[in-house]
């Protein structure tokens, strides 16, 4: 149970950390923060319950007055902005990360990239998608359009928690406990 | 640790954290049944006239709060400028700003610990089918803690990365970065444990 609750805050406190860590920038110059990076190892390192209460944690902190997202926001605000659907979307992301990573039991890498693409892109764009187009009353494809700019930053994460997650299994496998 | 409350003091910080909330809910919904250009217009000059109320710092602050909405708010222009709808367009435009002013306005004269109070009192029916909540309030305050923590090593690695390396990329630190921290956790709920547990069962 303690080594439950503190993975819980620990994952959620590196969601943080992440998203105010500047310059993550990757060769091709695609400027990305590390932070749904972040949500994705919750669920691939923790697994699904965990995974996704670390996420839950991160972001109801967040809403209650934080300023932890990319960029220093947080607020209240976000929930009636155009972001909301990611914003309910990161712990459901991390949930399905983990509970996919939970079931495909390949190899750690490969498990990751299927893990982290079902539930970083679209477990996290589904519900993201839905909230943009309500909120500025669009269209669903409309609304994909605006960010499918995003999606190559999110598949080049969805790359980079594959290899992360592999070299910590590598490391310290009984870490890794989607797996254990 | 910053947050995202106001240091200046305003009559809305009198109001209880539970009341804004509610009155936020009510508000919000009302205001996505509001479909005219005039109705919000008045709404947003309502807003705008809450905040300078309570100064000019303070209505500069709400001002950049609003700004990481300003991509949104040139798209719906641009698009309902091209498609000539310019009513419909300002108003999803305005109700969005509204509603997210009125959220920030919330969050900026409300403490953390206050909403962190109202949080654990919506959590207190668990209690009565025998659900702990006491590990939820140990899990927000470890996480507060780390947060600096992981900020301040997160910044030590990326230095020492940058003194080492040629790349400019910080993501290689993200590997040591989860093991270290993986490893305090370990460390951590031992300590926790050692000194009682986290409070699932009643110790005393």
């Amino acid at each position: 149970m303690e080594r439950s609750t503190v993975l819980i805050a620990v994952l959620a406190a590196l969601v943080a950390a992440l998203g105010l860590v500047p310059k993550f920038t990757l060769a091709f110059g695609v400027p990305i923060t590390a932070q749904s990076l972040g949500i994705m190892m919750c669920g691939t390192v923790l697994g699904a319950k965990r995974g996704g209460a670390a996420a839950l944690l991160f972001i109801v902190l967040t809403l209650a007055g934080l300023p932890l997202l990319a960029g220093g926001r947080g607020g209240l605000g976000l929930l009636s902005g155009p972001s909301v659907g990611f914003i309910i979307g990161f712990p459901l992301a991390a949930f399905v990360t983990g509970w996919v990573m939970e079931r495909v039991q390949t190899n750690v890498l490969t498990s990751s990239f299927i893990a982290s693409f079902m539930g970083g892109v679209v477990a996290l764009y589904i519900p993201g998608v839905i909230g943009m187009a309500l909120i500025l009353d669009k269209s669903l494809m409309a609304a994909f359009g605006l960010v499918s700019a995003f999606v190559i930053g999110d598949l080049v994460k969805v790359v980079i928690c594959g290899f992360v997650t592999q070299a910590i299994y590598r490391a310290q496998p009984e870490k890794v406990l989607s797996r254990s | 640790m910053l947050t995202l409350t106001s240091p200046q003091k305003t009559i809305f910080h009198k109001i209880s954290a539970s009341q804004k909330l509610l009155a936020l809910c009510v508000l919000s919904t009302a205001l996505f049944q509001v479909g005219s250009l005039f109705i919000l217009s008045g709404l947003i000059f309502t807003v705008m006239a809450l905040y300078l109320a309570q100064g000019w710092s303070f209505a500069r602050f709400g001002a950049r709060m609003l700004w990481p909405l300003w991509p949104f708010v040139a798209i719906i222009a641009l698009y309902h400028g091209v498609t000539n709808d310019i009513e419909t367009g300002g108003e999803i435009i305005l109700r969005m700003l509204i509603a997210v002013a009125l959220a920030n306005l919330v969050t900026m004269t409300t403490t953390l610990n206050d909403m962190i109070d109202v949080l654990m009192r919506l959590l207190r029916p668990l209690n009565w089918f025998g659900v702990s909540t006491k590990p939820v309030a140990i899990t927000i305050a470890l996480f507060i803690r780390f947060i600096p923590t992981l900020i301040d090593r997160s910044i030590t690695m990326l230095a020492a990365l940058r003194a080492r390396s040629a790349g400019k990329s910080g993501w290689r630190i993200i590997v040591p970065l989860t093991l270290s921290v993986l490893n305090d956790a370990e460390h951590v709920a031992n300590a926790l444990r050692a000194r009682g547990g986290v409070g699932t069962k009643d110790t005393g």
